[in-house]
């Protein structure tokens, strides 16, 4: 362990990786919470596949690597793709996830032929722009990680600011409208902000992953509260925390890839949420549940003895196991529920081991029956 | 046959195969599935692979249709426990598998030829090269044979289960009332797409797959009213992007896959722009025509209101239709050229009044 | 400024400064068919008015189009005088609760102060200012005691008590309200309509689009019949007839008797 942060710190591969995959996390974190809520979970999928062709444009026309570029180029691409799939959504009867289906594989394919293009030509430096397809993150230059720094504090400072007017707008638009707030333009701002952080993350996890980045840390900060502000932090620290696993565990194991090593930390990070978190988590819905069932056997069991003690004209009369397991036929846990009623003297075994109501329990029997019977 | 066309068949054959069952999930809106099934199947490759040992084994067809059938299984599963919505659940789920298959790949087949390249984007040019040998003789390249027979599957089970699938697609709880299980349909169906997808897989890739399973039909929605008709015209659109998107690749020299996937987007944008009734060019002429009509049909009835009173002179004259309707003069020059031309109102200089047939029209418009 | 309602009838010569409302030849079609046709609304100011009519009369059209979230194909609306788009600070709307998802991670306060955004404009955020005037407007609707309650946990009338202090914030002086009372208890039902007339007595002018026929006489001063065109509007005594409603739902209306006024339109 030590010898894994000693790593982290003084490894220059290492730390760029870990450092690239933490911004990638924390960003594709904040802004995945918006594209969530505004039930845009799919399209950081279609986004991502559709930069490919911007990515090799941008090389054809500038003949340049550098990072800045290659993004600009693939998030214009992004952007292009978003527009056009709002706008046939708008205008034809094609429903929006046909619409994402498509432009992908379309934009996606075009991106090929020209990538095929580049490679067949033989440019000198081309090698490598496949990298941004499938993601290299042990190809992360330190000035790459500088890159997405920069781009991530900017686009999150937007976020800060124009906070509310986001919150507004993925909660109820027209309302927001009639407000006087241009939600066209905020919209197409927040959409912008996706898309250049989707684009950021390329690099890192590639086009096929990126989708799982977007929605994975916002679907388990979800699980923990009900507030935005908290679940647009939490998503960044999930986010962020798969993502430098992610980049430490591929560098300790072997040929362990770091992309899909994140996808992994991340759906885990999900699992775990969905299972466990207060109050919504399956595991406490489950106990719940259990708990529940308990304890409306005890109170059948309670009560039967109430109607038997009816009949009977007092609670001194005590009743064999077998007559209340006869009255709880379908319900089972008889004894059980009897052993929890002892406990807490609600009712009392007799040497030869039938069932009476203490004084205790009849209080509490009554208090079942709320004065439907006062016989007793 | 020439390798050229070899490879062209192939394509005509998976574009076939996959704008059948394509047709269904666009229909259904569940578009975004061939997307989540295409990737993840390559777990089941893997898996299907670590057993047989054997990269031509039909095993890996099975694995992989049974990792589809998974990947739809976990997703219901996620949206059954509504803590996350529906899409979410699919961008849940395909990753993780897909994560997985490639890590699995590269810990212990490292050297194997199954890299992630060639997964998402295939290679149709090599499909001549893997020939089928049956009794020594060869009777052409494997992929065909294999996604022929997929094909087949394809085409029997539509034609089968034709109204079921048409009444499960149009309305699920009827057809459960009906006593036809939506689910055994639906995870048919997915079966089927798996399928076809690992079959195309080898040729194509991944993501055009997608392409191949969402574009066709998604062109001939704009394009025709009628199920039958959509499933055929898919096919038809396919055909040609698949022969044309090859000849494209030929000269351009480039990838085969991804230009028939760039034809697939050129077919939709030209259907896109000029189907009929639905294509935008058309929605806007309409949309124009439509604006001139009820415009001539509010004069009318405005007519009709002021008509005889003391202040029709005022009303009716061609001026107050800027000052009351807010009418630029040219569309009020087009608006009374298309009432005239109808013959429902007249002008006697600047003043407008209704004819007989005008009055009717004006009358009949205020009733319905 | 003169219009017709549908039977050439005059209405008053109203001077559109004093109108709260003035819509005129609103014209609003979807793919053919026209929702809206040549639209004309005469509001003044002061009113409770109920915009009523079948299902797919484009009431909620009407409400969206004026404030510009639906293009119109023809037609404008002046609010006091002038555009709509000039006077947004003058207007209020509290959509239909199914317009939103109520899952949408935030508190009963949150909502309400989202009323001030207009008048807070960019970049601030709400202060102590805001958060007394959402605390009075919470008080007003009776749910002061739900404050940081979480919106996923609210009932049906809850949501919509919510949705009115988010609209009494604004401070407007025309609100227009889409089936406030749709899916709420009897209730809150109450509180709503009372207060309703109190905005009405403060001298606010307040549109409702309403379903139910039965309570039109009692909530409501105005009344707009509308399907697709207007049937009539006016002072509820004068234009809830039997034969305007059955002009507006085609016949369907037999079980109102006691509550129309047997007019002689």
């Amino acid at each position: 362990m030590s010898e894994l942060l000693n790593n982290l710190l003084f490894d220059y591969t290492l730390r760029t990786v870990a450092l690239g995959a933490g911004v990638l996390g924390i960003l594709s974190g904040a802004l995945g919470s918006f594209a969530v809520l505004r039930k845009q979970s799919l399209l950081g999928d279609a986004v991502s596949h559709a930069a490919l062709p911007g990515i090799a444009l941008a090389f054809l026309l500038t003949l340049s690597k550098a990072t800045l570029i290659l993004i600009l180029g693939a998030a214009l691409a992004g952007w292009i793709g978003t527009y056009f799939i709002f706008h046939i959504t708008r205008n034809t009867r094609i429903k929006n996830d046909s619409a994402l289906g498509l432009i992908l594989s379309v934009f996606f394919g075009f991106g090929l032929v020209l990538l095929t293009y580049i490679q067949k030509q033989s440019y000198s430096n081309q090698a490598g722009l496949d990298k941004f397809l499938f993601g290299q993150a042990a190809a992360l230059l330190q000035r790459d990680v500088l890159t997405m720094i920069i781009l991530s504090v900017l686009v999150l400072s937007l976020l800060v600011i124009f906070w509310k007017e986001f919150k507004l707008l993925s909660f109820n638009a027209d309302y927001g409208s009639s407000l006087g707030l241009p939600v066209k333009k905020l919209d197409f701002l927040l959409t912008g902000m996706l898309v250049i952080a989707i684009v950021i993350g390329l690099q890192t996890v590639g086009v096929v992953l990126m989708s799982a980045m977007v929605v994975a840390p916002a679907a388990a900060a979800r699980q923990w509260t009900e507030r935005l502000g908290l679940m647009v932090i939490l998503s960044s620290v999930f986010g962020a925390f798969a993502g430098i696993s992610g980049a430490l565990l591929s560098s300790s194991i072997s040929r362990l890839p770091t992309g899909p090593t994140i996808v992994v930390c991340i759906s885990f990070v999900v699992l775990v949420s969905v299972l466990f978190a207060s109050g919504r988590g399956l595991v406490w819905t489950w106990l719940r549940e259990q708990r529940n069932r308990h304890k409306i056997k005890i109170e059948a069991v309670l009560s039967d003895l109430y109607i038997l003690a009816e009949q009977h004209g007092s609670i001194e009369r005590s009743h064999p196991i077998s007559v209340l397991r006869a009255m709880s036929i379908g319900h089972g846990g008889v004894d059980r529920s009897l052993g929890d009623l002892k406990e807490k003297k609600w009712v009392e075994q007799k040497p030869d081991e039938s069932w009476v109501l203490t004084p205790l329990g009849l209080e509490e029997a009554k208090k079942l029956f709320d004065g439907k019977n006062k016989i007793l | 046959m020439s390798p050229q066309f070899e490879i062209q068949l192939i394509a005509v054959v998976v574009a076939v195969a996959c704008a059948l069952p394509g047709v269904f999930l666009v229909l259904r809106r569940m578009a975004m599935m061939s997307d989540a099934i295409s990737h993840s199947i390559l777990l089941g490759i893997v898996l299907a692979f670590f057993v047989t040992k054997d990269l031509t084994s039909p095993l890996l067809v099975l694995g992989a249709a049974l990792t589809g059938v998974l990947t739809v299984s976990l997703v219901e599963l996620l949206n059954r426990t509504r803590l996350v919505q529906e899409d979410t659940s699919i961008g849940l789920v395909f990753p993780l598998l897909f994560s997985i298959g490639v890590i699995l790949i590269s810990r212990h087949a490292g050297d194997v030829h199954l890299d992630t390249d060639a997964v998402l984007l295939g290679e149709l040019a090599f499909a001549p090269f893997d020939r089928l040998i049956i009794f020594n003789t060869d009777i052409g390249p494997k992929s065909l044979y294999v996604m022929g027979s997929i094909l087949l599957l394809n085409i029997i089970f539509i034609l089968i289960l034709y109204k079921e699938l048409k009444l499960a697609t149009f309305d699920k709880g009827l057809a459960a009332v009906l006593g036809f299980s939506p689910w055994i349909i639906h995870y048919g169906l997915m079966s089927l797409v798996s399928i076809t997808a690992v079959g195309a897989f080898d040729a194509v890739g991944s993501i055009l797959v997608v392409a191949f399973i969402i574009g066709p039909p998604v062109s001939a929605y704009l394009l025709t009213e009628k199920l039958s008709f959509m499933l055929l015209l898919s096919t038809i659109i396919g055909a040609i992007a698949a022969v044309s998107g090859y000849w494209m690749a030929h000269f351009l020299d480039t990838s085969i896959a991804g230009s028939i996937a760039s034809m697939i987007g050129i077919t939709f944008s030209m259907v896109y722009l000029f189907a009929p009734d639905k294509g935008l060019i058309a929605l806007a002429r309409h949309r124009t025509k439509q604006r001139i009509e009820f415009a001539v049909e509010m004069l009318l009835v405005h007519l009709l209101n002021h008509e005889g009173l003391p202040e029709a002179e005022r009303e009716c004259h061609r001026n107050h239709l800027y000052d009351h309707l807010h009418w630029e003069e040219d569309f009020i020059r087009k608006i009374l050229k298309n009432g005239e031309k109808k013959m429902w109102l007249r002008s006697e200089g600047d003043l407008l009044y209704l004819t007989e047939k005008g009055r009717a029209m004006a009358q009949e418009s205020m009733i319905t | 400024m003169v219009s017709y309602s549908l039977f050439g009838q005059e209405e008053e010569n109203l001077n559109s400064k004093k109108l709260a409302v003035d819509v005129a030849d609103l014209t609003v079609a979807y793919r053919d068919k026209p929702v809206l046709w040549d639209v004309d609304l005469q509001v003044p100011s002061g009113v409770l008015l109920a915009i009523i009519g079948p299902n797919g009369a484009g009431k909620t059209t009407l409400i969206k189009s004026v404030l510009g979230l639906i293009k119109p194909a023809a037609g404008r609306v002046l609010i006091y005088g002038k555009p709509y788009a000039q006077q947004r600070g003058l207007v209020a709307y509290v959509p239909q609760r199914g317009s939103v998802d109520w899952d949408f991670p935030t508190n009963v306060l949150d909502v309400v102060m989202m009323g001030r955004y207009g008048s807070i404009g960019w970049i601030r955020r709400p202060g102590k200012n805001e958060y007394q005037l959402a605390t009075e407007a919470l008080e007003k609707v009776g749910m002061i005691d739900f404050m940081k309650r979480q919106i996923s946990q609210l009932s049906g009338g809850q949501q919509q008590r919510v949705f009115l202090a988010r609209a009494l914030v604004q401070d407007a002086r025309v609100y227009f309200m889409d089936e406030p009372f749709q899916g709420v208890d009897a209730t809150t039902e109450k509180a709503i309509v009372g207060l309703l007339k109190e905005l009405r007595e403060a001298g606010k002018t307040v549109l409702v689009v309403h379903h139910d026929l039965q309570t039109v006489s009692e909530y409501f001063d105005w009344v707009m019949l509308l399907n697709v065109r207007k049937i009539s509007s006016g002072p509820v005594d004068e234009v809830f007839t039997e034969q305007n409603l059955r002009l507006a739902y085609g016949g369907k209306v037999a079980f109102l008797t006691h509550h129309t006024h047997q007019g002689n339109d």
